[in-house]
């Protein structure tokens, strides 16, 4: 009772400084826009390509996008963190007796929110541009960025609260997320790729994602690889929200 | 309100264990304000820390605000306004609702702690500012929020970590204020500070922490009385020596020490001492440029009792 009580407030005090800054909603969703309008066309070129995907270039590319916007949209909650480090808040919070789950629960939930509002606002917007999406589709694609928000987002949490500084912060983060990505078959599908990078790839859990993401949104709801992929989210989002709430509960010396 | 017995704390470092704070004993009664003062990296702040639950002890007996602050952190927390150096409101949120919700933390409901953040906001004279974001506050806005926030649920004891430092004077006339009030209403305060006539001004007892260590404890009188009769200062024209030879075997000169180019006698009475000082450097043909009388202050107290200035050691 008394961590869903300090994570609602948690939540709502991030929610409020989150609209109180709109700038950060308009930039997490332009830039995923961009890659729709200026790097998904030249995806219709490759569909007839051997290996590639089916479903068309849009129901092959969205899946894909949306998993790369909560990777990097949980990567940048760190800096928020670390600005509050500085200030004094995250001391403060840790002398109250607030529950040390709800300091983390309460901002991913924040960034689990914002994600899906981007994620539905994207999917909108890919609908005039070919995308055909279906309702169980729509609601496992969803599932599986909760799922990432969450566990990267908590990761974030923690690197921040181990750094406490902005210069080691994004040199780490941005180091680990663009393998993440290149290896996740976000931009090109990773069946295009040779098979060692595909081995490599095995290896990236978010790949599955993707795999699950795209086979979902071309009519495979049932697969065995969208079940997999959820379930690796699922334990990507317990092992992340387990070392950041160890983070928050330990000592910031 | 505070009992520590051997407190102690060791950081593991990469040259081996550092003892930051080496079995410190302090008791701090109930109403009173505490001033603990100390060099940097003294143990002050590890101390504080340690008190406040932030950082786990290593070893040693502490009570504070009544419960055992090892077994008991979470009962000692419900009890403790903390205010660290850095502050504690983000630059974000308005000053309303940064007391708002510290009220809420410690269990208030929405009512009770709206009514009490307008109480605050208004002894604290912030009602003007209260719904504004705090990056727009002032430094000694800010720093009374601070205060706010750490007084939000009425705490016992209140641990305040230097909050006048970097204030402006007018400011920190504001904040002594402050603190004199919480004493007026039965809080205890627990505070930290790098100005001795702030410790000398707001608190009942103070304790001076040297190399994780209490080497001085009591009333501001009782230490100044400790540091014993009056000081003064002698400046000799050119190398000191001289003045040194003479006045070493003086009966009525408790002590001497130098300090950049003067030399610091301890006497008895300073009164009849400097008519002494005069005729003996005279006859030995020792010109002074300077020579000045001296009431112990808090700072001649910290002198004597860290070989350092506190001045010196403020950053």
């Amino acid at each position: 009772m008394k961590l869903l009580r300090d994570t609602w407030l948690m939540f709502v005090r991030y929610f409020l400084i989150f609209i109180g800054n709109p700038a950060w909603v308009i930039i997490g969703v332009i830039q995923p826009v961009l890659y729709l309008l200026l790097f998904a066309p030249l995806l219709k070129s490759l569909v007839h390509i051997p290996g590639f995907p089916p479903g068309g270039a849009y129901n092959v590319f969205v899946p894909g996008l949306l998993i790369q916007l909560g990777l990097f949209g949980a990567s940048g909650v760190g800096f928020g963190l670390i600005d509050e480090l500085r200030s004094g808040v995250i001391e403060r919070f840790r002398v109250t007796p607030v529950s040390r789950l709800a300091l983390l629960l309460g901002r991913a939930g924040r960034d689990l929110l914002t994600l899906l509002i981007q994620s539905l606002i994207l999917l909108l917007l890919a609908i005039p541009f070919g995308l055909k999406p279906t309702f169980i589709g729509v609601v496992v694609m969803l599932g599986l960025v909760a799922l990432i928000g969450l566990g990267m987002s908590s990761l974030a949490y923690a690197a921040a609260l181990t750094l406490k500084d902005e210069n080691s912060y994004a040199p780490l983060v941005f180091t680990l997320s663009l393998p993440l990505l290149l290896l996740s078959g976000v931009l090109l599908p990773l069946q295009l790729a040779p098979q060692w990078l595909q081995d490599i790839g095995k290896a990236n859990p978010l790949s599955y994602a993707v795999t699950a993401a795209r086979d979902v949104f071309n009519g495979n709801g049932g697969s065995i690889d969208v079940w997999k992929g959820l379930a690796i989210m699922a334990a990507l989002a317990i092992v992340g929200v387990a070392i950041g709430a160890r983070r928050f509960s330990r000592a910031i010396a | 309100m505070i009992h520590t017995r051997g407190l102690r704390r060791t950081f593991k470092g990469r040259r081996g264990a550092v003892e930051a704070v080496a079995g410190v004993d302090l008791d701090v009664l109930g109403g009173q304000t505490f001033g603990f003062l100390g060099p940097n990296g003294a143990g002050k702040t590890t101390t504080l820390r340690m008190l406040s639950t932030l950082l786990p002890v290593t070893s040693g007996q502490a009570t504070v605000a009544g419960c055992d602050l090892r077994h008991e952190p979470a009962k000692v927390r419900e009890r403790i306004g903390y205010v660290s150096q850095e502050g504690s409101s983000y630059s974000e949120v308005t000053g309303r609702r940064e007391l708002a919700i510290q009220g809420r933390l410690y269990g208030m409901n929405r009512t009770v702690a709206d009514k009490r953040a307008a109480e605050l906001l208004e002894t604290l004279e912030l009602t003007d500012c209260g719904d504004r974001k705090t990056k727009t506050y002032s430094g000694g806005q800010k720093r009374r929020l601070d205060v706010g926030i750490g007084l939000m649920h009425l705490p016992d004891l209140l641990f305040l970590d230097e909050p006048t430092t970097g204030l402006d004077p007018q400011s920190r006339a504001r904040m002594w204020d402050e603190v004199r009030r919480l004493r007026e209403s039965g809080t205890t305060v627990f505070l930290t500070t790098h100005y001795l006539e702030e410790a000398d001004a707001l608190c009942d007892r103070i304790a001076i922490i040297d190399h994780g260590k209490i080497v001085a404890e009591g009333t501001p009188e009782e230490l100044k009385r400790e540091v014993a009769g009056d000081i003064v200062l002698v400046g000799p024209e050119g190398p000191t020596d001289k003045a040194r030879d003479v006045l070493k075997g003086q009966d009525f000169i408790r002590e001497l020490t130098e300090e950049e180019g003067d030399l610091r006698l301890y006497v008895d009475a300073g009164e009849t001492a400097l008519p002494q000082i005069i005729r003996l450097l005279d006859g030995a043909g020792v010109t002074l440029t300077t020579l000045s009388l001296h009431r112990p202050s808090l700072d001649d107290v910290f002198f004597r009792k860290t070989g350092r200035s506190l001045r010196e050691t403020a950053p």
